[in-house]
């Protein structure tokens, strides 16, 4: 059933427009003064002045790869986020780990482990995932560069950006 | 006869030749991008942002509020890619920007913009059909727009020219009615005799001093302050009209028609357009200070005081010639400030009220005001 | 002054020309302007400048910018594709040049044409033009005009009214 809606009957200082021009035109004028006088700050003037420190604890930046106490790799590449990432930003090859080292009862490590930021849409799924506890997203935002291969993080610089992490943490906690 | 080619003086020519290069390069297209940027630093803080603040000079840390700019805009839009589309009409495609930016830039030729410096009158043309001839040419600024919508050979744009071109008609008639009683006041059509006579006896909207003032007998310009109030906003709300500004601005109307006449451009001639919106603006708001608001002229009759204060009655002092085109230039600002503010406050009309808004209360209140003017005039000036 | 005047009817006669022998109807509409700027300029030059600068106010500005608004809502194509009627075309130059001939032959004869016209008063009689035109108009041509007036308003009435009655049979 159509609605019929009725309009407002108008009043003549509603009809000739002025009064309402005369009180937008206060408004704004009100708005301008008080930015020139500096009574109100609202930009932040952003390479020089940073909101980092207001980042709350569940930011999610760029994803990034961690070693565990022993500086051990975390990763053991079951390769479950590259089937999860949803842009398919992840690229992963596996590797054994040869005889005779430390960790050797592993048994995988990755070869190669690229994440395209290009692609990455930092949804923090390959956090979720991740059964080793191996994949974190870091507080990193402003992931630039002036060529497409230099947006593909390889393993070391993931390594880099995640540094150590100990223990086990509780990814199902309050901040997460 | 007086025009002949060979009586024409060298010298008369050099100097007409500096004042239209001087008051073209140095003074209107400047201004034109330098409204750019305060178009865009008014906006920010009636938005309550920052706006441009980076762009100083180059190569140092020196950012002067932004200042830099329009120049670096500038050298934008000379470098992007100029795309011709296909399918455009390519003749009326590459004329329709320098249509838009010539009407604009010419009719500053009989503007006023100061007194006189060194006994020569500052305006490039001294025509005794001013007004009149600001209107033909402003007229003319309509076949840019019309021919930038019918080439382009689209959609968007070709309805955009459509609404620009039944716009501009409508509100040159409000345009020209609401101007008539300025013209009976004044009884002249030379801007610089207007300007003239208001330096001596009132601005139209402020007869406080000279002959116009109450008690100086001037009772004929107190009753005719209410005609003027309403020519002046009849005659600066159809220059928002002409000039496609906000809140009339249907031709480039983004959530309908993209960007209208000029979806299809891009590069300079994109910039040609836009230049010639501004330029337009720019030239509306010395019309409207030329006419009402007494132009160069200083304001309490401080003209003929100054004036008395250098001795000689018939010379005016280079000081004083400065000092005018500097007031002239302020009022300018002024009100291109104020058509940035209105940009940025008010929403935009719908089409059918915009032309009920012309068609049916303009025009019959121009045409209204008219009568009025006449009537006081015949009572108080027998 | 001459030059000048050479110079700006040789635009009025050659764009007066395209007019009719260009195929596409904008193209003709924009050389009528740029023709009516031609004749505009020659009023300017004889320092009728009220004449010159109200012939771009209203053909220019106005009259032909309604014509142009209604031939962009034409189709355009099927008018440049239309064939040449050569015989008609034939006949055309032929009534022209008949015409000039005749015009010719006649102004040849007319004996005040010979005659040099007199010099324009100076500059400060002519800077009244539009106090002049205005004196002229409301008082020695005073009933003239307002039959105008009266004309043009039983033409808009006309207009008013046909429209109207379109509107009512939808």
């Amino acid at each position: 059933m159509p609605i019929v809606v009725q309009r407002p009957r108008l009043t003549i200082a509603e009809k000739c427009y002025f009064p309402a021009i005369m009180k937008g035109l206060r408004i704004t004028l009100g708005h301008a003064i008080r930015i020139l006088l500096r009574k109100k700050k609202v930009t932040m003037q952003y390479p020089e002045a940073k909101w980092d420190d207001h980042l709350p604890e569940h930011y999610r930046g760029a994803p990034a790869l961690v070693t565990d106490e022993h500086d051990r790799e975390r990763c053991v590449s079951c390769q479950l986020c590259e089937f999860i990432c949803p842009p398919r930003a992840i690229t992963i090859i596996p590797e054994e780990i040869p005889a005779g080292d430390e960790w050797q009862k592993v048994e995988k490590r990755p070869k190669i482990f690229d994440i395209d930021m290009i692609r990455c849409i930092y949804c923090g799924m390959c956090e979720e995932v991740c059964p080793e506890q191996a994949i974190f997203l870091r507080k990193d935002y402003a992931i630039t560069g002036v060529s497409r291969e230099e947006m593909v993080h390889d393993k070391k610089k993931l390594y880099e950006i995640g540094g150590r992490r100990e223990g086990l943490v509780n990814k199902w906690n309050e901040l997460k | 006869m007086n025009c002949s080619l060979a009586s024409i003086e060298f010298s008369a020519v050099l100097i007409h030749v500096i004042k239209i290069v001087v008051l073209v390069f140095v003074v209107i297209l400047p201004m034109v991008a330098y409204s750019v940027w305060a178009e865009r630093k008014v906006s920010a803080i009636i938005q309550d942002r920052v706006g441009p603040n980076r762009v100083g000079i180059p190569f140092t840390k020196i950012s002067l509020a932004g200042l830099g700019q329009p120049i670096a805009d500038g050298v934008k839009f000379l470098l992007k890619e100029d795309l011709t589309p296909g399918h455009v009409n390519k003749l009326y495609f590459w004329l329709a920007p320098a249509l838009t930016m010539v009407p604009a830039i010419l009719t500053c030729a009989v503007l006023p913009f100061g007194s006189e410096l060194f006994g020569e009158k500052m305006v490039v043309a001294d025509l005794n059909v001013g007004p009149l001839f600001i209107f033909a040419i402003a007229s003319l600024s309509v076949y840019g727009i019309v021919l930038a919508g019918w080439s382009s050979n689209s959609k968007y744009p070709f309805l955009g020219g459509i609404r620009s071109s039944s716009q501009m008609i409508s509100y040159e008639i409000s345009l020209g009615l609401s101007l008539v009683p300025v013209l009976l006041i004044f009884g002249e059509l030379n801007l610089s005799t207007i300007v003239e006579e208001q330096s001596k006896n009132g601005w139209l909207l402020l007869p406080l001093w000279g002959e116009g003032a109450v008690w100086n007998g001037g009772w004929d310009r107190f009753f005719l302050f209410f005609p003027a109030c309403i020519a002046f906003i009849v005659f600066t709300t159809s220059i928002f009209a002409e000039t496609n500004r906000l809140p009339f601005d249907l031709p480039e109307c983004e959530t309908e028609l993209v960007a209208g006449y000029h979806t299809e451009y891009s590069s300079m001639k994109f910039a040609l357009f836009f230049l010639g919106e501004y330029a337009a603006m720019i030239i509306g708001s010395g019309l409207i200070v030329t006419l009402f608001l007494g132009g160069w002229s200083l304001p309490f009759g401080w003209d003929a005081g100054l004036m008395k204060m250098a001795g000689n009655p018939e010379q005016v002092p280079w000081w004083l010639g400065l000092m005018h085109i500097a007031t002239f230039l302020g009022k300018v600002i002024a009100f291109i400030i104020f058509f940035i503010w209105v940009r940025w406050t008010l929403p935009r009309f719908r089409y059918d009220q915009l032309m009920k808004l012309g068609w049916i209360v303009f025009f019959e209140l121009a045409l209204l005001n008219i009568f009025i003017t006449a009537g006081i005039l015949i009572l108080t000036r027998p | 002054m001459s030059l000048l005047f050479y110079i700006f009817s040789g635009v009025m006669l050659v764009f007066g020309l395209l007019v009719v022998v260009n195929r596409n109807p904008v193209s003709s509409a924009l050389s009528l302007v740029v023709s009516f700027m031609g004749l505009a300029a020659l009023f300017i030059t004889l320092n009728a400048y009220f004449i010159g600068v109200i012939q771009i106010l209203v053909y220019t500005g106005a009259v032909m910018v309604l014509f142009l608004f209604i031939i962009m809502l034409l189709d355009i194509k099927s008018e440049q594709c239309r064939k040449l009627n050569y015989v008609a075309m034939g006949g055309g130059v032929m009534i022209v040049l008949a015409f000039v001939a005749q015009l010719t032959m006649i102004l040849a004869g007319y004996a005040p044409g010979k005659q040099r016209l007199v010099e324009l008063p100076g500059d400060a009689a002519v800077h009244q033009d539009v106090k002049r035109v205005g004196e002229a108009l409301f008082t020695h041509f005073n009933f003239h005009l307002q039959l105008l007036g009266v004309l043009l308003l039983i033409a808009t009435i006309g207009v008013v009214v046909l429209s109207r009655r379109q509107g009512e049979g939808n």
